[in-house]
C-alpha cells in the first residue's frame, strides 16, 4: 500500500534528553528513527510496533521503526517523528523566499521493509 | 551567592540554558572534583539532562581535518580560510552567549560576508511578521500576573518548554490570579492530541494546514462579522468545519472569550511557522491579537526553542538594522530573507564557507543544504560533536555556556538574563574563540586592501576609492 501520507516532524521529551547525551549517541540516533503512526494506518498495512519501514518522497527516503498511537491522539494519515537526520532526508530545500523549508506537513509514502 | 562546603559547591540563582524559558531559579549541586553537576533544583526534565550531560569530555580543543592541533593553529586557519572565501556565511549562534553573537556579526562584517541564526528555520517566518504586522507584546511576568486567557497553537510546550506552564502562564499565582490554574482558561490548538492537551480546559484540532483560515475566521467573528449568510458556512459556500476541522459554533465561542476576557496571550510554535503560508500564518496570529486590543487587553508572543536564540535576534538586530539573513558583501547590511537565510545560501550553492556557532545544520536542515556544505570548508564551535563538527575543516570544542561561563542570554520575552557558571572548563569559550578569529580576521583584511602597508590618506582612498 502506497498511500501519501502527512509526516510532521517536531520535538520530543526524549529526543530533548538525549539530544543532551550527544547527537551522535545512539539514544539520540533512536529516538529519530521512531515514527509514531495511527494504530489504524499500521493495520492496515499489516505493521506491529518496531517494524522497520521505508518511507520517501520525491527529495529523498529514509528507513525508520514504528510505533503505534490511538487513533484519538493521532489522526488516520498523520505521522509524527522527533524531528533529526532521517526526517532531514525528506524535506525539500525551497523556501518560497522567507529562509524557512517546509519543515512539517511533508507528503511521504511509506511501506514495510521486509 | 556559592556556598563551598569541602569539594561540593552551590550555585544558587543559575540560570538552564536549554530552552527559550531561560529558567533562572536553578540551585546547582556541583562536584568540584569529578567536574559535574550532581543535582539541579527546580529543572524540568530537559534542564536536568541538561546539566548532568554536560561534563568535561577529553577531547583536543581543536582538530583541522580531523587531527588534533593547538588552539592558534586552528584560529589561524579559521581566519585564513574565511578571508580568502568570496560568500563566507556564518551561521547558528542560538546556544551561545550576546558576547559571542557580538563577535560574529563583527567578523562577518570584516570579511564582507553573510550572517544568519537559527531563527530562520524557527521563528524567521515570525519575524517577517513582526515587520508587516507589529507585535502586541508583554513579558512573561505580565502573563503570569494578569492573564485570564491563555492560548496554545501550534506547539507542544509540555515536551519541548516543560516549565512554561508552572513557571509562567497556567498554574502560577500572580498579582492578579490568585488562585492559579482556576483563574484562568486555557485552550490549546493543534493538529496532535499532545501530553500539553493535559493542561487544555479547551482542545481545538484543526485540520493540518488550516490554521490560517481558522485565524482569519476568528478576526471576521472578533469584529462580529457573519462568516457567510447561510449559518455555518463560509465566504464561498464551504462548511467551515468541513474545511478546516473546527466548527462554527467551536470558533464562535473561542471569539466571545477572547473579547470577553481581561488580560489574553496567544503563544504561537513551529505548527504555523513551518507549515505552508508560513509568515502568513505568524501574521495572521498576530493581526488577530491587535485586533482584540479594541476590546480587550490581549498579547502574541512566539514560543523560542534554543536558550539565546532570542539573543541572537536581538544582537543582529541592534548591530545590523536586521534580526536574521543580513549580507555584508557590499560594506553594509542587507536584509533578505530567501536569499540571505543559510537554507538558501547553501541550497542554491551560494556559500564557499561557512562559520558554524553552536548549531548543527549538518543533521537538521534539508538535504540539499547539507550536501553542500559537506563541499565548502566548515569551522565549527561546539560544546560536543555533531554531525556538522565531524564534517568540518576546522573544529574547536568549547566550553558550555551558562555552566562553564558566564555572560548575558535573552528569554523569549526578550528579557536579558545574567548567567552563573558553575564549574571552569578546560575548553575555551565562544567568545574568547571568536575574539581571536576576529582579531586576525581584520589583518588579514587590512594586509588585503593595504598590501604595501599603506598609511592616512592612502589608507582612507584605498577604503573609499572616488
Amino acid at each position: 500500500m502506497v498511500d501519501k501520507m502527512m509526516l510532521i516532524p517536531g520535538r520530543s521529551s526524549k529526543q530533548g534528553t538525549s539530544l543532551n547525551q550527544g547527537k551522535l549517541k545512539d539514544e539520540y540516533q533512536k529516538i529519530t528513527s521512531t515514527l509514531e503512526m495511527n494504530k489504524d494506518d499500521m493495520a492496515k498495512r499489516d505493521l506491529v510496533d518496531g517494524d522497520k519501514v521505508r518511507m520517501w518522497n520525491e527529495i529523498g527516503e529514509t528507513i525508520v521503526s514504528c510505533v503505534g498511537k490511538k487513533p484519538e491522539d493521532l489522526s488516520a494519515g498523520l505521522l509524527f517523528i522527533p524531528y533529526g537526520p532521517p526526517s532531514s532526508q525528506l524535506m525539500a530545500s525551497d523556501t518560497a523566499g522567507t529562509g524557512m523549508p517546509l519543515s512539517k506537513h511533508m507528503m511521504v509514502e511509506i511501506e514495510k521493509v521486509k | 551567592m556559592a556556598n563551598e562546603n569541602e569539594n561540593i559547591k552551590i550555585v544558587k540563582d543559575a540560570t538552564c540554558t536549554f530552552c527559550g524559558c531561560v529558567c533562572d531559579d536553578m540551585e546547582l549541586h556541583v562536584d568540584l572534583d569529578e567536574k559535574r553537576i550532581t543535582k539541579a533544583k527546580n529543572a524540568c526534565v530537559l534542564g536536568r539532562a541538561w546539566f548532568a550531560e554536560h561534563t568535561i569530555e577529553d577531547a583536543p580543543a581543536a582538530m583541522i581535518d580531523g587531527k588534533e592541533v593547538t588552539i592558534e593553529e586552528a584560529i589561524e586557519e579559521a581566519a585564513q580560510t574565511l578571508v580568502k572565501a568570496k560568500f563566507p556565511i556564518t551561521y547558528g549562534l542560538s546556544d551561545t552567549t550576546s558576547e559571542a553573537q557580538r563577535e560574529a556579526v563583527a567578523i562577518t562584517d570584516y570579511i564582507k560576508g553573510n550572517i544568519d541564526t537559527t531563527t530562520s528555520v524557527c521563528h524567521g517566518p515570525s519575524g517577517l511578521a513582526f515587520q508587516g504586522v507589529g507585535e502586541s507584546t508583554s513579558t512573561l511576568g505580565e502573563v503570569k500576573n494578569r492573564a485570564d486567557l491563555v492560548i496554545y497553537w501550534g506547539g507542544n510546550p509540555a515536551e519541548s518548554h516543560p516549565r512554561h506552564f508552572g513557571r509562567y502562564a497556567v498554574t502560577p499565582k500572580g498579582m492578579f490570579t490568585p488562585n492559579g490554574k482556576k483563574d484562568r482558561t486555557v485552550v490549546l490548538v493543534d493538529v496532535r492530541k499532545t501530553k500539553s492537551a493535559g493542561v487544555a480546559d479547551i482542545l481545538i484540532r484543526p485540520k493540518p494546514g488550516k490554521d490560517f483560515e481558522i485565524l482569519w475566521a476568528l478576526r471576521a467573528l472578533v469584529k462580529g462579522n457573519k462568516l457567510s449568510a447561510n449559518e455555518g458556512e463560509w465566504f464561498w459556500g464551504v462548511n467551515i468545519e468541513e474545511e478546516t476541522g473546527v466548527s462554527l459554533e467551536t470558533l464562535t465561542d473561542l471569539a466571545e472569550r477572547m473579547k470577553n476576557c481581561r488580560f489574553g496571550v496567544l503563544f504561537f510554535g513551529m505548527g504555523l511557522t513551518m507549515t505552508r503560508g508560513r509568515h502568513f500564518n505568524s501574521g495572521a496570529l498576530l493581526a488577530l491579537a491587535t485586533d482584540l486590543n479594541k476590546y480587550t487587553h490581549f498579547v502574541a508572543k512566539p514560543v523560542r526553542g534554543h536558550g539565546n536564540v532570542t539573543g541572537a535576534d536581538n544582537v543582529v538586530a541592534w548591530q545590523t538594522g536586521y534580526p536574521f539573513g543580513v549580507n555584508f558583501s557590499r560594506g553594509y547590511p542587507r536584509f533578505n530573507p530567501g536569499e540571505f537565510t543559510t537554507v538558501d545560501t547553501l541550497s542554491n550553492g551560494d556559500a564557499d564557507a561557512a562559520l558554524i556557532i553552536a548549531s548543527d545544520p549538518g543533521s537538521n536542515f534539508p538535504k540539499k543544504a547539507i550536501d553542500h556544505l559537506k563541499n565548502i570548508p566548515v569551522i565549527t564551535l561546539d560544546t560536543k560533536s555533531t554531525v556538522t563538527s565531524k564534517l568540518s575543516h576546522v573544529a574547536f570544542k568549547t566550553a558550555t555556556y551558562g555552566i562553564n561561563t558566564g555572560g548575558t542570554v535573552y528569554r523569549m520575552d526578550d528579557v536579558s538574563i545574567t548567567l552563573r557558571p558553575a564549574f571552569e572548563s578546560p575548553f575555551p569559550d565562544d567568545e574568547t574563540i571568536l575574539k581571536k578569529i576576529k582579531k586576525r580576521v581584520h589583518e588579514l583584511t587590512l594586509k588585503k586592501i593595504h598590501p604595501g602597508g599603506a598609511s592616512g590618506e592612502a589608507k582612507v582612498a584605498a577604503v573609499n576609492p572616488l
